[in-house]
């Protein structure tokens, strides 16, 4: 163990204020803050996890919300059949049987539609992840026992044991702890003999093929993961809307995880919370000065593109790191 | 079965067709030379109602409105080109995408400040706002007709242009070898601009076509860029005869599933479970046939030959 790297010391900086500023926002009675806080963890979450492939699997993925949209509706049906009948076999308020049923599904999906889209490559790649992604939007838009367009309010959240999720602090704490759990986990898997394979398929795909690797496996499973881990922060925000509609599945919500993880810095660990804090923040700002704030919005998500390499973190990054 | 019912959707779904090869042809035309994706191509096809529903307002003839807002979304095809597009052309897919995305939301917003969060419902002359009946029980109305009109002429011009024009030539040439064609001093920059202002062009004129059937929308551009993607990934990317072909082809299927799938879920289902099942189904219907052709052909049914 040498010198905290300055990677490190922002992640450390990151991590300890999202630990420590939501919970005073509350004890300080700035309740609007910790929501804030709240949606900006779980998104992180879900930024964590398309960075997996889109950073380091370099695979630009541009269907992500429909796994947390699958997530959120994994935890809203058997809510919504446990308080109006029907349905016995998912009906149930159990967190847990939810939780799995979220990341059972969103693996599911992605292993479907990965096994499909992966054959393909490049710009192909990028409009069938959003065509698949738009496919679960329109699905979730036709199912009219749901709610359809108008959209599914979850009556009771989900029942942890040992967590009350009404209490928002419970909720914030088992949304950051996830967070946090998320990281290691990409972490271990970038760090392991798949992780390196993965990035280096990114690399020179040829040269993973050569040396024996079947890379459309490695790049499946990957995805898999992914997607399993999206559908985990699709249920944490569908317990923290408790209110669930076809809108969070559509592309344009992919399209702004996608530039969360970019802003951030992809292929870093803390990057995709970086760059979720700093768009939550912004979108914040700019939203309480004008309700045209998507225009000073766009015209910097083109400046980051056109200016800035490697994101955020990529402006950080010390020589050392 | 009803085949006058038949008849008329299929009429439907060859003028959806027609319509999303309108934009299909734009965009793959784009992908094809300069090798860059343009997801606010659905965007400029919002433009081009908004600017055509204004006219058609001021002048108060649509068909004129239509013919002098074409240039003008030609006008703004090409000012997107010189201020954001051609500076990303260096840069790798997913710049593309967030760049293009961050113009998604500058376009919408802008046309958000123009004209207002409301769409504009577009009126049609009297001459064409009636009905045609083609045989006995096949009415159709008789702007449907000309937009399946237009849409046939334009692709059949396209193809003119693409094929036996010099214009046409240097395209091809540009998608085969850019390097080439630009060392054989062709000003390769200003090709870039007017392939992108013609793609701006053809988008811009379906949603002209498309606003008094629905109305010009803020959301219309997100809605078809999806559907217009489906087509040129079947169709293979680059392709302007797959881009046709495809889009015929979904433009039947999405209208044929909306319109049959319930009834022909019945002979096997009840109707509640029919009724159910069949919009989610008919929903999903382009995306499974995408997934199938993929499947048998990544490429899509007719990859160009080159890249």
């Amino acid at each position: 163990m040498g010198k905290l790297t300055r990677t490190g010391f922002i992640t450390v900086l990151v991590m300890v204020a999202l630990a420590v500023l939501p919970p005073m926002f509350l004890w300080s009675g700035q309740a609007f803050y910790m929501d804030l806080a709240t949606r900006l963890v779980i998104l992180a979450i879900a930024a964590v996890s398309l960075n997996l492939i889109l950073g380091f699997g370099g695979l630009v993925s541009f269907g992500h919300a429909a796994f947390i949209g699958l997530g959120a509706y994994a935890a809203g049906i058997p809510s919504y059949h446990a308080t109006w009948g029907g349905f016995e076999a998912i009906a149930t308020y159990n967190g847990l049987f939810q939780i799995a049923l979220a990341v059972g599904i969103s693996a599911l999906y992605a292993l479907v539609t990965g096994a499909i889209a992966l054959r393909t490559k490049g710009v192909y790649f990028i409009m069938i992840t959003m065509a698949f992604g738009q496919m679960a939007y329109y699905f979730f838009l036709s199912l009219d026992i749901y709610g359809g367009d108008d959209g599914l309010t979850i009556d009771v959240r989900s029942e942890l044991p040992g967590i009350n999720l009404d209490n928002p602090l419970s909720l914030y704490l088992l949304a950051y702890v996830s967070l946090v759990v998320a990281m290691v986990i990409k972490f271990l898997i970038v760090n392991s003999r798949f992780g390196m394979v993965l990035q280096g398929a990114k690399g020179n795909p040829e040269r993973m093929v050569t040396l024996g690797y079947n890379i459309y496996l490695y790049r499946l499973v990957a995805y898999v993961i992914s997607g399993a881990m999206a559908g985990y922060a699709g249920f944490l925000l569908g317990n923290f809307t408790t209110f669930i509609s076809p809108d969070m599945l559509d592309w344009t919500r992919s399209g702004e995880l996608m530039f969360m993880v970019i802003l951030g810095g992809a292929a870093t660990i803390v990057g995709p919370v970086l760059g979720a804090s700093v768009f939550i923040l912004l979108e914040e700002i700019l939203s309480s000065y004008t309700i045209f704030w998507q225009l000073p919005f766009g015209l910097m998500l083109i400046g980051v593109v056109l200016f800035i390499r490697g994101g955020l973190m990529g402006f950080f990054k010390g020589k050392g790191d | 079965m009803d085949y006058t019912l038949l008849f008329v959707q299929v009429l439907n779904g060859v003028q959806l067709g027609l319509l999303l090869f309108l934009v299909a042809s734009g965009l793959t035309l784009v992908f094809g030379i300069l090798d860059f994706v343009n997801l606010a191509h659905g965007s400029i096809y919002m433009v081009g109602a908004f600017i055509g529903a204004s006219l058609t307002f001021y002048l108060g003839n649509f068909l004129l409105a239509v013919l002098i807002a074409l240039p003008i979304t030609g006008l703004v095809g090409y000012a997107i080109e010189r201020l954001v597009a051609r500076n990303l052309y260096d840069k790798d897919h997913l710049d593309h995408v967030l760049g293009t995305f961050g113009l998604i939301l500058v376009l919408n917003t802008s046309a958000h400040l123009i004209w207002g969060p409301e769409g504009i419902a577009v009126p049609l002359p009297a001459w064409l706002d009636g009905q045609v009946e083609l045989f006995e029980g096949a009415v159709i109305p008789t702007y449907r007709l000309l937009i399946i009109a237009t849409g046939l002429g334009v692709a059949a011009g396209l193809f003119w242009l693409v094929n036996y024009t010099r214009l046409g030539m240097l395209i091809r040439a540009g998608a085969s070898n850019r390097t080439m064609v630009s060392a054989l001093g062709i000003d390769i920059q200003s090709l870039f601009a007017l392939v992108f202002a013609l793609g701006a062009m053809l988008a811009g004129l379906a949603g002209m076509l498309i606003s008094p059937i629905t109305e010009a929308s803020i959301g219309m551009g997100g809605q078809i860029i999806i559907t217009t993607f489906v087509v040129i990934i079947v169709g293979g990317i680059g392709s302007m005869k797959g881009a046709f072909i495809a889009a015929i082809l979904i433009g039947l299927i999405d209208t044929l599933g909306r319109a049959f799938l319930g009834d022909l879920f019945e002979l096997v289902m009840n109707a509640d479970a029919a009724q159910t099942a069949a919009p989610a189904v008919s929903a999903m219907m382009i995306y499974i046939l995408m997934a199938a052709v993929l499947a048998v052909r990544p490429q899509g049914l007719f990859p160009p030959k080159v890249r």
